[in-house]
């Protein structure tokens, strides 16, 4: 999944200009930037915190589909959906090391989680009410995050491209078994097909906004796009989804609930995409600044888990330490 | 000799359902993040021996019922699980324990199984004894660890221990399905695997400076029907768009 990391993003930097210059040009050669190399600490700043939102993302994003594990309607979907929600913990777990490589723990990470200091996408503020849902955010919600993925396999901080070359393959497989599961509801009965129906009108307009503000509005996208964190715009991203996605939706026999949706012949250069209708950024900016329809609820879910399991973690520290005494207790000896 | 082999088989794939979906409540919500993806591991390979099972009794029924038809079309009264793997998860400590004690016991069952003189169960057991060994493993460090940890880790520890005990006895009795099918050679007998699942039980317990208790009173009832409160809730979940949506694919 992704991660509206980069809203507000502080990307300042106080290094001198050689220094900048310098880094620049290795970024404009491609050369990708390892954890050793010397980097602007606004670079290094933007990473933590886009990476962290990413890996929280992975995280929060188990909740609403491990919402239907114990209800999955038959055992093949629910070893499935069991894989893939792992999947998505795997996510969550190399994007917190790729964030370590750059001076930051998991353990901080978490904390701000939890205090909600570091942000998470808003599509997990959502919830999960049907199993449509289900293929719904495989096909959709996946859809769009592999659309903004796929860019950054050639991020130019190392460790993150890295983990989203295999992040990207899982996802892959994901959207297909999502739509994979919604030909089943549509070549279903009435009511399956009508539960599809519902479940992609409540998606739609969450997945566009999953790309980000408007160019416009996306203040701190420039210095992202300059040190090639980011290599495409908000809209550009999100228009390339929407192009790639109607064709999607009609071979399912399903629309979009878009009234002001329609083919534009002119548009990208001539070869034609989807004019749309207007997000309402009211709703975005009430979710991202915590008061969706989930966000208390998954913030509960991520709290419960992480103080329930707390004397577990001391446990499993204390008898490491503990073993590692008697080991040299048993060398002295 | 169909109609023991196919009870027997429900036995055993109620099993691992009901076990596999205990644990996988828990994912997204374990202790530690490294748990977040053991825990659903567990549980895929306990639901995908219950897979197996399913589709096999299935066949030895002979009236066209397949995995789904069995894992989810059945009245409470009709699964035969033991009533160890339907206990809820409690904490940490209870559901490591609850897996310890499975595996523990169905490591050598399948082992056993391995010379069946029937396939179809050598080619399940081939898979199932090495997930179950690592769930020795795994669960059995866990024991350890809380065992000999923290005072309130050793404290839940014993308490679980304390709990699910009782239960035990209920994995190593014989319904007359599993006696004949034993008598054939088709399955293991079940009575025959104590001593080595106190083997592992005692190694662990020793090193997780645990104590096990000594069983007056053990529960049983699973076998027959006879199951807990918490099973109905368990059902109603598991079974829920399989009855709310009747007859359809999903």
């Amino acid at each position: 999944m992704y991660s509206q990391g980069l809203i507000g993003a502080d990307g300042a930097t106080e290094e001198t200009e050689e220094f900048l210059a310098a880094f620049q040009a290795r970024i404009d050669r491609e050369e990708k930037i390892e954890p050793n190399d010397p980097m602007p600490e606004g670079y290094r700043k933007t990473l933590v915190r886009q990476i962290g939102q990413h890996a929280h993302s992975e995280i929060v994003g188990m909740l609403p589909e491990g919402n239907w594990i114990t209800r999955a309607p038959s055992l093949r979907r629910k070893a499935a959906l069991l894989a893939k929600v792992q999947d998505e913990g795997g996510h969550g777990l190399y994007l917190y090391s790729a964030a370590e490589t750059l001076g930051v723990t998991r353990e901080q990470m978490t904390e701000e989680l939890l205090s909600g200091k570091a942000k998470y996408s808003s599509i997990f503020n959502y919830p999960t009410p049907t199993w449509a849902d289900m293929g719904t955010i495989g096909w959709l919600v996946d859809g769009a995050a592999i659309m903004n993925q796929i860019p950054l396999c050639r991020c130019s901080y190392g460790p993150y491209a890295r983990a989203m070359i295999r992040v990207c393959k899982e996802e892959s497989f994901h959207q297909r078994q999502g739509y994979e599961l919604l030909i089943s509801l549509c070549n279903g009965t009435k009511e399956q097909k009508e539960m599809a129906q519902d479940s992609i009108n409540r998606w739609w307009w969450p997945s566009l906004m999953m790309f980000g503000p408007h160019d416009a509005e996306s203040s701190h996208s420039e210095q992202s796009m300059k040190w090639k964190i980011k290599r495409f715009s908000n809209d550009e991203l999100r228009q390339k989804f929407i192009d790639a996605t109607i064709p999607q939706a009609e071979y399912l026999g399903l629309t979009v609930p878009d009234p002001d949706l329609k083919w534009n012949p002119e548009k990208n250069n001539g070869k034609g995409g989807y004019d749309h209708g207007e997000i309402n950024w009211d709703e975005f900016w009430q979710v991202v600044k915590g008061h969706g329809q989930m966000n208390r609820d998954r913030i509960k879910a991520r709290k419960k888990a992480w103080n329930d399991g707390e004397w577990v973690r001391d446990a499993a520290l204390a008898h490491a330490e503990k073993r590692a005494a008697r080991k040299t207790q048993q060398a002295a000896e | 000799m169909s109609q023991a082999l196919f009870n027997a088989l429900l036995e055993l794939g109620d099993d691992h359902l009901i076990l596999g979906h205990r644990v996988s409540e828990w994912c997204g919500h374990a202790p530690l993040l490294e748990e977040d993806l053991a825990m659903p591991n567990m549980a895929l390979d306990n639901i995908g021996a219950s897979r197996n099972i399913y589709t096999y009794a299935g066949e030895v029924e002979g009236k066209g019922r397949d995995e789904d038809q069995l894992a989810y079309l059945r009245l409470d009264r009709e699964y035969k699980n033991c009533l160890l793997v339907e206990r809820p998860n409690e904490d940490f400590a209870h559901t490591m324990l609850k897996q310890l004690y499975f595996a523990a016991f169905m490591e050598p069952y399948w082992q056993a199984a391995l010379s069946s003189t029937d396939e179809t169960i050598r080619g399940i057991a081939g898979k199932a004894v090495k997930e179950m060994a690592y769930h020795i493993r795994h669960a059995g460090e866990w024991v350890i660890r809380l065992g000999d940890g923290t005072d309130e880790s050793a404290k839940r520890m014993q308490a679980a221990v304390e709990e699910m005990t009782p239960y035990v006895e209920e994995l190593f009795t014989m319904s007359a399905d599993a006696k004949a099918c034993a008598e054939k050679g088709i399955l293991p007998d079940r009575e025959a695997l104590r001593a080595q699942w106190s083997q592992t039980i005692s190694n662990i317990f020793d090193q997780a400076l645990l104590d096990l208790p000594e069983v007056k009173f053990p529960q049983l009832g699973g076998r027959t029907g006879h199951h807990g409160e918490e099973m109905g809730f368990l059902l109603a979940q598991l079974q829920y768009v399989q009855r709310a949506y009747p007859g359809m694919s999903w």
